[in-house]
């Protein structure tokens, strides 16, 4: 390209869906469907008991309601267990819900009846007269509980284990025994959720004269839930089609599927022949929802008088809920991206992943990844600390080169790949943030503080994320007859500013103004294969599959045109929708015109139409007007799938003050360094970045699921559920590098995750380095904060 | 049936009205019985703020109302926050100009609040403006360009002033 079209590639434009959503036109799920039917679950109030009846009779009186089903009313594949979505040799003993309960309920809020009703009131009406006898069973709560697993959470499945897998490369436990220093760690991570301010909604219309369905669901992934949905509800796929509107925020929550409720809603619309809705309320997505990040685990580190590995010998417990319809991928990416920027000598990594009474565990943004973080930076800190190094200095010691890339850990990859890094640069991240943060000038501030009687503390935490898994994603791009550009992609928006990176892709590869380029993302109605959006993958693997698309309707625009203009496609460029001769502006054709050229149809309908008539080339009467292997129109389906995942990586450092009397913990200072290649928005990508961080440090402060031995979730709301507020959240310093993928044309890596990923081992560092007192469990409250100090110097003063 | 009220507000300078039983409340009024979906229902508990709409011009959770204790109210909703030729106001602007949104679920109870702040508070230091917002939950955007467009609406307010 030779000029910078504006709202190009890299460019940090102003947002095109932000008008609709700033006044109020938003098209959220329950926007929808103002006269459909609602409805209202019942749920299980018990951890785990039996179901020996439900009595309906005072329920079927209200007035307003229409229909009560229960695991009895559902018939051929709705009756059956839901799929497990990712299975693995590993997983031996995977466990699936049923859509309504059958028998027996696992978890706080797992859904027994469906109630729809004329509106949501009268089916929480009804749902609330609804009597079911249960027989409570003792639950299993808590890792330790599950993993001692003197009760069963499933009675089939042995020790509450649903699988257990090893990955290792060379012999760790033998370089470890042979290691002149060894460190042992016991680390936890308390269970937190994604929680995004929009919970899940399905709304379904069957359309019996057409015979066909239309789902509108806040998921993530709407291609593969109409696959769902079809199989399940045994339509023809071509029969069904899946919209993910505007979604308030998804952050892994929304992944996995098909929810019981994406299979039920439709299932009763078409019941009913009526349009049926479900929104759920806060309370609900806490009990039924999903949760993460609650792992045990255990390191042990052998390494050498510099600080660098030998063996590292890492032992995971995983709490994965009472169900496994995700699989294990969680547990698989924390055994695996643990390793971060790393070279760990010989490494073995084994986890548990364990049932308990309690929500089912599926990917929250970072999916296993700042569980693995914290297992790898809290072992840096206590190799630095055991050695009295600095920090920066065992890290550097063991970073993989730049010139070593690709590097090769020898493990298999959440993809089933290898786990092979592409690229990066891990010291010149480390300089940067050093730099940023002012590593070498704290400690003369900490003196400084000192003398005010402050008590401050310095942390550093490197992340390395697998971003762009595969297997695919596509794109389709069409120039209209108008000059407008239509692109479509399969995958699906929760607020990343897809309407507007695309149209950047689009604008740069096509020469089109954006303001003429619309995207539609998540409608199977646009696009048919598509995969989801999840592990950072969608600028990665959408952005190039939309650039493929675009670059050949790019390469057929430029032949048509150099055919009408009787110039070679060689000496022509496109300019703001305009293909014109290089250094010869009068010679030239407009993308619109060249699109009506591009189909040879006997009508015209509009002046543009009619115009291209001049341009047309006397057709040759020996050929077909289509040539062999050609189609009509200006417009061309893309597809980007990778030979593997593309590694980005960060670094974050963060300065926290801990008062000496109230134990309260204060952010001073958050710093990030931030790789992800190519940046289509640095806007957007900047804004991932702060939610994430947001997240990081609600999860090393503020969130934990806490749940009572009964297996009662006690802070089941906002008001204890602790989501930080704008005065929680530091204000971000950013610095970036960009060491662009080698493995796609666009050298773009994911970013969604990142900001989330070291918060907790990062806050962590900071307020040990403060405290001089181990910190091996998050979160950290100032009350936990003020015990650990007591507990401490009491430890000292034993003699 | 239940019994229904008739309620009858003014929402964005228009005289509204619809009958519905006592226990409506305010957010499901606006949302389905308008059919203004603008205003978003996060919590239900009066905690995430992103049902807040201008009640007499004073921002309030529309999820801890009932419809007819504001009957006769006046209401601003995000759909009000603008000129009625739907354009976007200052604050609006401020958020397009600021990377203040990601996902949109919240920004309505934010637009709304900061309208309201705004009116009481047109020059914050970011300290005052991070404090303003300080009631309403976003997941997304981690509060750093919400600030900034709080800032930036002031100074889009003064201009205008300004300018007259």
């Amino acid at each position: 390209m030779s000029t910078r079209v504006l709202g190009a590639l890299g460019e940090p434009i102003a947002r095109r869906e932000d008008p609709r959503l700033l006044t109020g036109r938003g098209r959220y799920v329950d926007d929808f469907g103002q006269r459909a039917l609602e409805v209202a679950f019942v749920r299980s109030p018990h951890a785990h008991a039996r179901i020996l009846d439900i009595d309906v009779t005072a329920a079927v009186d209200v007035e307003g309601l229409v229909a009560i089903y229960t695991y009895d009313d559902l018939e051929g594949r709705v009756a059956e267990p839901l799929p497990i979505l990712i299975p693995h040799p590993a997983l031996t003993h995977g466990r699936t819900q049923y859509a309504l309960a059958k028998d027996e309920v696992n978890h706080v809020g797992e859904a027994v009846a469906m109630v729809v009703a004329a509106d949501r009131y009268v089916a929480e009406d009804a749902a609330g007269l609804i009597q079911v006898d249960y027989q409570p069973l003792p639950p299993v709560v808590g890792i330790e509980a599950a993993r001692e697993a003197s009760m069963l959470v499933h009675q089939d499945v042995p020790g509450n284990v649903a699988a257990n897998m090893v990955q290792e490369r060379g012999d760790a436990r033998a370089a470890i025994a042979a290691a002149p220093h060894v460190i042992e760690l016991d680390l936890a991570i308390e269970r937190s959720a994604s929680t995004p301010l929009e919970g899940k909604g399905v709304y379904a219309r069957w359309d019996a004269d057409d015979a066909s369905l239309r789902v509108y669901s806040a998921t993530q992934a709407s291609t593969s839930v109409r696959s769902a949905i079809a199989a399940k509800l045994d339509l023809p796929p071509d029969r069904v089609e899946v919209i993910a509107p505007d979604v308030g925020g998804g952050f892994g929550v929304k992944i996995v599927h098909p929810w019981p409720e994406e299979i039920l809603v439709p299932w009763a619309a078409i019941r009913l022949g009526q349009e049926v809705k479900w929104t759920e309320d806060r309370r609900e997505h806490f009990v039924s929802a999903a949760h993460e990040r609650g792992q045990l685990q255990h390191i042990t580190a052998g390494f050498d008088d510099d600080g660098r590995l030998l063996g590292l010998d890492v032992r995971i417990w995983h709490d994965n809920g009472a169900y496994t319809p995700y699989g294990i991928v969680v547990p698989i990416v924390t055994s695996t991206q643990l390793l971060g920027p790393y070279k760990p000598g010989a490494y073995r990594v084994e986890f548990d992943s364990l049932y308990t009474n309690t929500v089912t565990v599926t990917p929250y943004r970072g999916a296993g990844r700042p569980q693995g973080c914290f297992a790898m930076e809290r072992t840096m800190d206590a190799i630095a600390a055991r050695l009295g190094l600095d920090r920066t200095v065992v890290r550097e010691r063991n970073f993989i080169q730049p010139d070593e890339m690709p590097y090769d850990h020898g493990l298999i990859f959440q993809d089933g790949r290898p786990l092979i890094y592409d690229s990066g640069d891990y010291p010149a991240t480390l300089a940067k943030i050093k730099k940023l943060v002012g590593w070498d000038d704290f400690e003369a501030y900490r003196e400084q503080a000192q003398a005010e009687g402050r008590r401050v503390g310095i942390g550093l935490a490197c992340y390395v994320e697998g971003t762009g898994v595969g297997p695919y994603e596509g794109g389709w791009v069409k120039v209209e007859t108008d000059g407008s550009v239509v692109v479509a992609t399969g995958l699906t928006t929760q607020g990343q500013g897809h309407q507007t990176a695309f149209a950047q892709v689009v604008a740069s590869e096509l020469g089109v103004p954006i303001d003429r380029v619309t995207v539609v993302t998540g409608d199977t109605r646009r696009f048919r294969y598509a995969v989801g959006t999840f592990a950072s993958r969608a600028a990665v693997m959408s952005g190039n599959a939309i650039a493929a698309a675009a670059r050949k309707v790019r390469h057929k625009a430029l032949r048509i045109a150099a055919e009408a203009l009787e110039a070679d496609p060689g000496d022509l460029e496109i300019l703001d929708g305009v293909v014109q001769v290089k250094g010869a502006p009068g010679a030239s054709i407009p993308l619109s015109t060249v699109a009506v050229l591009s189909n040879p149809l006997r009508y015209a309908f509009d002046e543009e139409t009619k115009r291209a008539t001049q341009f047309a080339t006397v057709a040759d009467p020996d050929k077909p007007p289509v040539a062999e292997g050609d189609e009509p129109g200006l417009e061309a389906t893309g597809y980007y799938s990778p030979p593997r995942s593309t590694f980005a990586n960060g670094m974050h450092a963060a300065i926290v003050e801990t008062d000496p009397d109230t134990a309260e913990i204060k952010i001073l200072r958050y710093c990030v360094v931030h790789d992800c290649g190519t940046l289509i928005n640095p806007r957007i990508v900047e804004g991932q970045i702060h939610g994430g961080v947001a997240q990081g440090v609600g999860g090393a402060l503020y969130e934990r699921m806490v749940y009572d031995q009964d297996g009662q979730l006690l802070n089941a709301s906002f008001m204890d559920f602790l989501m930080p507020y704008a005065t929680e959240v530091p204000v971000v310093e950013t610095d970036h590098l960009q060491t662009p993928s080698p493995l796609n044309p666009l050298g773009i890596k994911g970013a969604g995750e990142a900001g989330v990923i070291p918060g907790a081992a990062v806050i962590a560092a900071a307020i040990e380095d403060a405290e001089g007192i181990p910190i091996i469990r998050m979160p950290i409250s100032p009350s936990e904060l003020y015990e650990l100090r007591h507990a401490h110097s009491a430890s000292k003063e034993r003699p | 049936m239940s019994e229904l009220h008739t309620v009858e507000l003014t929402v964005n300078g228009v005289p509204r009205t619809a009958d519905v039983p006592a226990r409506r409340l305010l957010s499901d009024f606006l949302r389905h019985d308008l059919e203004l979906t603008g205003t978003h229902v996060g919590c239900e508990h009066g905690v995430c703020g992103a049902c807040t709409v201008l009640v007499d011009g004073d921002p309030m959770r529309s999820c801890l109302l009932f419809a007819v204790s504001v009957n006769g109210a006046s209401i601003t909703t995000i759909e009000g926050c603008g000129p009625a030729t739907g354009e976007l106001g200052p604050v609006q602007q401020a958020f397009l100009e600021c990377h203040g949104l990601q996902c949109g679920f919240c920004t309505p109870g934010f637009v709304t609040t900061i309208t309201a702040y705004l009116e009481e508070n047109p020059d914050p230091t970011e300290d005052e403006a991070r404090h303003a917002i300080a009631g309403n939950l976003c997941r997304c955007t981690g509060y750093q360009n919400i600030v900034a467009s709080v800032l930036r609406a002031a100074e889009l307010k003064r201009e205008a002033k300004a300018a007259i």
